[in-house]
């Protein structure tokens, strides 16, 4: 990766260059590292153009569905009759994940680049950069990057003397995990509750103050240069596994590996590799028990998945679970599975906000019955209803927190429900679990 | 079964049509779609998830399925959420018998909760204004109080507070739910989590009969329910007429049932004399129609605008042969309280549900001028006016007849006092400010020997020798409706539950 670590010799750095580099940071810096040359050569090209090179890379979201950007951007109106709008989701609410962080803190000139390439795309004047009220750090960068971005002319009503008028506001969110939802999200910058809207209209439609809205992840926007620099080909070639997912992906890793951090590999690279290589695997003495690749709402690997799992888009969903955004949480053999699901039901069942029935009510009862197995008073039949429950909540709600609680419960469940009986039957000495 | 629907219907829309009600708790077709009860859940064909009916318009060939078993799991699953912090404390809610999640419980729910180990969630009743309670207990955040107090009376006190299973219905801390509409909250509430202070524990929802009326508090004409119970009106809630007041009635008109039920009324026909003496029908009505024949000089009437076109039309018609002044006065507000999100809606200043009925009758509102008329007129037929404000010195006509539900000091001057109905009594048609004419059916009985002002007219004219006796408003109405060119081409039974407008040529017997 970069910081702290050297990166590992496995690793492909394209995003995570100058991480741990300080003089990246400030605009003279950035400059000398041939930063604002995509910039320049983006605004010389037609917004189409520059989508269908955005197209042709393969880049995907790295928020956590995979949808392709350039595809996503030519989903807003062609002709600019009205304000069109790019939000930056840079709310990295995801437990586990912590990549869009390093891209800010280190990087943040690459994101403000990234962020008015994609506005000249979409032909959006406004761009919201969506920073979660915790990242205090990274909005002092980014508050400073934006600054001398206009103080240097490559923002403002003349951006890179294009012409073109490009503004970028970083608003502060307060916290709130479904924020990052990106119709909560949009919400949440018109000053309302966050809370996800129902879809259609879609955000490409009516988004952010009902105009044409596009929302990327950080680290998709963050690529975008990379793309505009060294051509879609060169993106395109960057996959070990499937050729639908291309170019490369920051994994955050946490947990019990010895070296926990952000990595940087290229699409297709096996899950195994970046554990026992990589992250230098668990502690010694200790073995692998399960993962959680893609960040809390992904379904949880054990073992044998996770060793033959291929981290791309494809791979993670052969496996039954998601390449999400890429917060890869790893737990050895001392880890309590029925505690990690009840810790991770618990904080969907905090978050949720509160709209549909089926998760306001359902992730708190889930809770409830995994806290009542952790103190010795589960039954059985106390595992068919979490499943029955979990199958309540997929699918039916406004956006997918529900989903993404019931998703560990059903997975920790099926792969280790040895423990959970255990504790049904008072083979285990029961945690009263009142985090 | 095949449904055919303009294109943008929803399929929960599409589906009534083909009277199929698909259970659902937020969605109201009086306030935006906020799709987040998921009760309306359907399979609809080629979509992987159940779609939110609500929300989901429908496509050409499209083909939905309400009842599927995935579906109804579905919505049986929602049912037991709501459930698991609901308390089952119907018996002493005032909601049983009209609560959506009672009905729905009912129709597909589980016998049994899995919930079973756990206290429910527990927040105290919260006074939110002048006449609305908040259970929070109760609630099963379909929203519908926020969404009405932000998009319909643009007065956002209300929102959601706190988050998952926390959340509860918020008031600002610094404001009440006072708003001049706010009432219809406890309408659209689909449970018994808001609760009229004024209704409550008053009646069980079983133990109402209802009855189509038109508001009689101002000339908007909100159609309205009456609620009686045991011949008593016990509330008025607002029925359903997209051309006149959508869903809703305000505050005021809410109360109108008060006086609907007062006990001081006039129960029976008194001749004056020395005192007045209470005498049957017969006995009334002769002298009635003797005073109408000794006519000399000018004729007033003196009605009130809170008086139906019917008993308007024939009042006019038995003083028909003399010089008459036809007047009415009504009480105005200074201003109106208009529910901001829906158009032409509002508690309007005149106070009566009948002007445009009283002047597209030739009535003019010149009360002062009348009762100086009044003073030397050979004379002068009180239609329910209470004659409040008139100094006895001016009304020193020796000639009076006076028709009205109470009895007024002023009226003892009277020849003949006709005892009639009031609003809740009789059916008959109002028009409202926007010339709508709108029937309302009879709620409850009338006291003693009160009668229809539109019976007692026509008897009188009968005594004249100008007609028969009426037998239903229907016969006045189209009496009227056939010589009184405003209301040509309309019928009684051709306004049906919504009215017409007047001039719109209703075709006879048709709905409107």
């Amino acid at each position: 990766m970069g910081f702290p670590h050297k990166p590992h010799p496995k690793e492909t750095v394209v995003l995570s260059q100058y991480f741990g580099d300080a003089d990246a940071r400030s605009y003279a810096g950035w400059v000398q590292r041939g930063g604002y040359e995509a910039l320049k050569k983006s605004l010389a090209m037609t917004p189409v153009a520059v989508q269908d090179i955005v197209k042709a890379s393969g880049l995907r979201g790295r928020g956590g569905a995979g949808f392709p950007t350039g595809l996503k951007w030519s989903f807003m109106p062609k002709e600019r009759t009205r304000t069109h709008y790019l939000c930056c989701n840079a709310d990295e609410s995801e437990p586990g994940t912590f990549k869009d962080r390093e891209i800010m803190r280190w990087t943040p000139h690459a994101l403000i680049e990234g962020c008015a390439i994609a506005q000249h795309a979409i032909q959006a004047e406004i761009c919201y950069i969506y920073i979660r009220g915790e990242f205090t750090e990274p909005l002092r960068i980014m508050e400073k990057a934006i600054a001398e971005a206009y103080q240097n002319g490559v923002l403002g009503a003349n951006a890179m003397g294009s012409g073109k008028r490009i503004d970028q506001f970083i608003h502060r969110g307060a916290g709130a995990y479904i924020c990052g939802e990106e119709t909560a999200l949009m919400n949440s910058i018109e000053g309302k509750r966050g809370n996800p809207r129902i879809r259609p209209p879609f955000p490409a439609a009516a988004g952010v103050f009902g105009l044409p809205t596009t929302i990327n992840n950080v680290e998709t926007l963050a690529a975008v240069p990379h793309i505009i620099n060294r051509g879609a080909d060169w993106y395109k070639s960057l996959y070990l596994s499937n050729p639908k997912s291309t170019g490369t992906k920051l994994i955050s890793v946490s947990g019990h590996v010895q070296r926990p951090g952000n990595y940087e590999i290229t699409m297709g690279f096996p899950l195994k590799d970046l554990i026992y290589d990589l992250c230098g695997g668990v502690k010694p003495g200790r073995t692998l028990k399960a993962c959680i690749p893609g960040g809390s709402s992904v379904p949880i690997l054990n073992k044998e998945e996770s060793e033959s799992c291929i981290l791309d888009y494809e791979g993670t969903v052969a496996k039954g679970t998601m390449l999400g955004s890429g917060g890869a949480i790893v737990f050895d053999d001392t880890t309590d599975m029925v505690y990690q699901v009840m810790r991770l039901a618990k904080f969907y069942a905090h978050e949720s906000c509160a709209q549909c029935t089926q998760c306001r009510e359902g992730t708190a009862w889930t809770v409830r019955i995994l806290q009542r197995i952790l103190a010795g008073e589960g039954t059985i039949q106390d595992l068919d209803l979490l499943l029955d429950l979990a199958d309540q909540m997929t699918g039916k709600t406004i956006c997918v927190l529900s989903d993404s609680c019931a998703a560990p419960v059903v997975t920790g469940i099926k792969k280790f429900r040895g423990e959970f009986e255990a504790y049904i039957k008072g083979a285990r000495k029961p945690v009263m679990a009142t985090v | 079964m095949p449904v055919s629907v303009p294109k943008g219907t929803t399929i929960l829309e599409a589906a009534k049509q083909a009277g199929v009600l698909i259970p659902h708790y937020c969605y109201h077709p009086g306030l935006p779609i906020a799709g987040v009860c998921r009760m309306c859940l359907v399979e609809v064909e080629k979509q992987p998830k159940l779609q939110i009916s609500c929300a989901t318009t429908v496509a050409e060939g499209q083909v939905v399925n309400v009842f599927s078993d995935q579906a109804k799991k579905a919505r049986q699953g929602v049912l037991e959420f709501l459930l698991i912090n609901h308390p089952l404390d119907c018996p002493i809610c005032d909601q049983a018998g009209e609560c959506e999640l009672q009905d729905y419980v009912f129709q597909e729910g589980q016998a049994r909760t899995r919930y079973a180990d756990y206290a429910k969630r527990f927040n105290p009743v919260e006074d939110f204004g002048p006449d609305i309670l908040y259970v929070p207990n109760r609630c099963i955040l379909c929203t519908r109080c926020v969404r009405f107090m932000e998009h319909a009376a643009h007065d956002d006190v209300l929102n959601v507070s706190e988050r998952g299973d926390r959340a509860v219905i918020g008031i600002h801390p610094d404001k009440k739910l006072d708003h001049t509409w706010a009432g219809n909250v406890v309408d659209l509430c689909p449970v018994g989590s808001l609760l009229s202070k004024d209704f409550l524990h008053r009646a069980r929802a079983w133990e109402l009969d209802k009855t189509a009326s038109v508001c009689p508090g101002c000339s908007q004409g909100c159609n309205v329910n009456l609620d009686t119970r045991n011949n008593v009106v016990v509330r008025l809630r607002p029925r359903a007429n997209l051309e006149v007041n959508r869903y809703f009635m305000c505050d005021y008109g809410r109360g109108q049932y008060r006086w609907m039920n007062h006990g001081d009324r006039i129960e029976a026909p008194l001749l004056g004399g020395k005192d007045l003496t209470a005498v049957d029908w017969d006995h009334a009505l002769d002298r009635a129609v003797q005073l109408v024949k000794g006519i000399s000089g000018p004729a007033v009437t003196l009605v009130s605008p809170g008086a139906s076109n019917e008993a308007l039309y024939l009042a006019r018609q038995v003083l028909g042969n003399a010089r008459l002044q036809a007047a009415f006065r009504v009480h105005r507000e200074a201003g109106e309280w208009s529910l901001a999100g829906v158009p032409d809606l509002a508690l309007r200043a005149e106070r009566a549900p009948n002007v445009a009925g009283a002047l597209a009758l030739g009535y003019r509102e010149e009360f002062e001028a009348a009762i100086q008329t009044a003073a030397d007129a050979g004379l002068l037929l009180v239609l329910d006016d209470a004659l409040d404000g008139v100094a006895p010195e001016a009304l020193q006509t020796p000639n009076i007849i006076y028709l009205g539900t109470r009895l007024p000091e002023i009226a003892r001057r009277a020849r003949v006092v006709l005892p009639i109905a009031n609003v809740a009594e009789e059916d008959g048609t109002f028009v409202n400010r926007d010339r709508r004419v709108q029937r309302y059916f009879q709620a409850k009985a009338a006291p003693g020997m009160a009668r229809p002002a539109w019976w007692v007219l026509g008897e009188i004219l009968r005594g004249l020798g100008r007609g028969d006796t009426l037998s239903s408003a229907e016969e006045a109405f189209d009496l009227l409706a056939q010589s009184e060119p405003a209301f040509g081409g309309l019928s009684y039974a051709g306004l049906g539950v919504r009215g017409a407008v007047l001039g719109s040529r209703q075709p006879a017997g048709q709905p409107a």
